[in-house]
């Protein structure tokens, strides 16, 4: 199956039911694979929205309504979008939105890249807040990660985004579905608007004009994302026992890094893989372990340089990085990186 | 004694935030004895808008969800397509629906999305301090249109309700004003009617009321009911605008 149909697929099996989008490039696959099977669900509803801003704000409602959503873009959409990204973050609601990464900035084009790296773990949109920021790097993976970026969606209440980039929706591997949830064994959300029968009325609400019942409530965001960065932090580490170097890539990117160090292994260069899967919570500490016996990374990232700074934050100074970054869409073939990463590994006399 | 007069159970005992002679009090009341009359208290959402009733959430004994800035529409379409059966409407402002959600709400509207709107246009943007709204009339003085309106530099007012009209997906479409005691009585039955509209799953419904913001207007409340009905009105005729249960 096709990348983007793997996508639609893995959520539908997770419960979703909900899918509001706005066709861009490249992701109408999972748009136009949603239709299709959602139409055949009972219950299941798509819409194609008059613009990304309208999607995401369906999200909202049928959010609210406590079923399981999810809508899908790419760069210039997922900015639209922000507005409520920040919303569904202040008003505590879960929803997967995924961003099949393309060249940017402005209208960019169409090929894939990573350059939405920033504006996926810093929050995006306008207040204090972060969105769980998972990074498949294959179809496999993007099957297993959607599937559980609706479980952490409705764990914490939150907004889960899943950067992909353009080359993951459309190639085409063998993967194995995680089997269907029947919507009755989803958990029971006791929040949710549905008319207040036998209850007292809800309240779902983001506006906070007291400024100490505000700052409660940030805090209270606060908390939810320190729990998140302890217990969610998911990350791979490949060649990593005899590395002299590290190479750290996510997505696509860690996949063409994957060819290069292999290729350069046999050659018998001692370099590792270091991949976090998470970009946010962004695993700093296994990264800063990765220390104690090496000093050499390498930043490999499909823009001018975004997740390098995480990779700084994570060392904490204790080694040395160099960056590696292809931007505006250009997918570097497996033996131009292990060119690259060899060259440093000559300069750094490894 | 008898008690033939009181507040509607769906609205809380609170203190509403509203300026004196604001419109909003008597529309929130119109709806709470609409929700009550009809009892929809357990079966009913509101939907309300950044603006001055964003605060209409502390009011109503409803279940409510907030939007932002004229994106009611498609919220409330997620919202009703997930809750078919329950009775969705959104409270929106004229800045809010007809400036920044006109969008939204026109697709909605043209989707024949089974929701509700009230439309809640007094000319002006009260909350963020009275400055000029896509409905002020030609000529009005706003914070933003100094010496008044003029088509040249700020356009002409927008007739969204006519414009929402042409929708195939709109099935009853109704201005109003809450100005005096025969109007407030037809708003209500308006918005009786469009939650009807609504549960008989005909389309699209919306009640624009023209409501008074002497705070804004730099009237007096009496003033600002007359100026309804001797300016406000000619722009916005009240009526019927569509109604495809006429004659069902």
């Amino acid at each position: 199956m096709r990348g983007n149909h793997i996508l639609g697929e893995a959520a539908i099996r997770a419960g979703c039911r909900f899918y509001f989008g706005y066709p861009i490039t490249p992701q109408n696959e999972v748009s136009e694979y949603m239709s299709e099977r959602l139409s055949k669900i009972e219950g299941g509803v798509f819409i194609q929205a008059e613009s990304e801003i309208a999607s995401i704000h369906m999200v909202i409602g049928a959010s609210m309504a406590g079923g399981r959503v999810m809508t899908s873009s790419s760069g210039p959409g997922i900015s639209l979008k922000q507005e409520g990204i920040s919303f569904l973050s202040g008003l505590e609601l879960p929803a997967v939105i995924v961003n099949m990464t393309r060249g940017g900035p402005g209208m960019g084009n169409i090929a894939p890249a990573q350059s939405d790296y920033f504006q996926a773990t810093r929050g995006g949109g306008h207040g204090d807040y972060r969105t769980i920021v998972l990074a498949p790097n294959s179809c496999q993976e993007l099957a297993d990660l959607t599937y559980k970026a609706f479980d952490l969606a409705d764990n914490y209440r939150i907004p889960v985004i899943i950067l992909g980039d353009g080359m993951l929706g459309q190639i085409m591997e063998p993967v194995e579905l995680p089997p269907e949830i029947p919507i009755k064994k989803l958990p029971h959300k006791d929040w949710i608007l549905s008319g207040a029968k036998g209850r007292p009325s809800r309240v779902i609400h983001s506006l906070y004009l007291d400024t100490n019942k505000a700052e409660e409530h940030n805090w209270k965001l606060m908390r939810k994302y320190e729990k998140i960065s302890k217990e969610e932090v998911r990350w791979e580490g490949i060649f990593l026992e005899d590395a002299k170097m590290i190479v750290v890539a996510f997505g696509i990117a860690a996949r063409i890094a994957k060819g290069a160090i292999k290729r350069i292994r046999e050659e018998g260069f001692k370099v590792g893989l270091f991949r976090p899967i998470t970009l946010w919570p962004f695993p700093y500490q296994p990264l800063k372990e990765m220390t104690k016996k090496v000093k050499s990374f390498f930043v490999f990232e499909l823009n001018m340089g975004q997740m390098v700074e995480d990779v700084k934050i994570g060392l904490e100074g204790n080694g040395e990085v160099y960056f590696y970054g292809r931007p505006g869409g250009v997918v570097p073939t497996p033996l131009e990186i292990s060119r690259v990463i060899s060259s440093q590994y000559y300069k750094k006399k490894l | 004694m008898k008690k033939i007069f009181s507040r509607p159970k769906s609205i809380k005992k609170a203190i509403f935030h509203y300026c004196p002679g604001c419109g909003h009090s008597i529309i929130h009341r119109l709806i709470g004895e609409v929700i009550d009359e009809m009892n929809l208290q357990e079966i009913i959402i509101g939907i309300p808008p950044a603006g001055c009733a964003v605060l209409a959430y502390n009011y109503f004994d409803i279940d409510m969800g907030e939007a932002s800035h004229g994106r009611a529409a498609a919220l409330a379409t997620g919202m009703k397509r997930a809750l078919p059966d329950r009775v969705i409407f959104t409270y929106q402002g004229d800045g809010d629906i007809a400036a920044i959600g006109t969008a939204e709400t026109i697709h909605a509207a043209s989707r024949g999305e089974n929701i509700t709107t009230i439309f809640v246009n007094n000319g002006v943007y009260g909350m963020t301090g009275g400055q000029m709204a896509p409905t002020s009339i030609l000529g009005q003085t706003t914070t933003t249109s100094p010496g008044g309106r003029k088509e040249k530099r700020d356009g002409f007012p927008i007739k969204l309700s006519e414009m929402l009209a042409i929708a195939n997906g709109s099935a009853y479409i109704e201005r109003t004003a809450v100005n005096s005691p025969a109007n407030i009585l037809k708003t209500k039955k308006a918005i009786a009617k469009a939650f009807r509209v609504q549960i008989q799953n005909l389309g699209f419904s919306l009640v624009e009321i023209l409501s008074p913001c002497p705070t804004n207007w730099k009237m007096s409340p009496p003033e600002a009911w007359k100026w309804i009905d001797d300016v406000m009105s000619l722009q916005y005729p009240l009526g019927v605008i569509k109604d495809i249960t006429e004659g069902r």
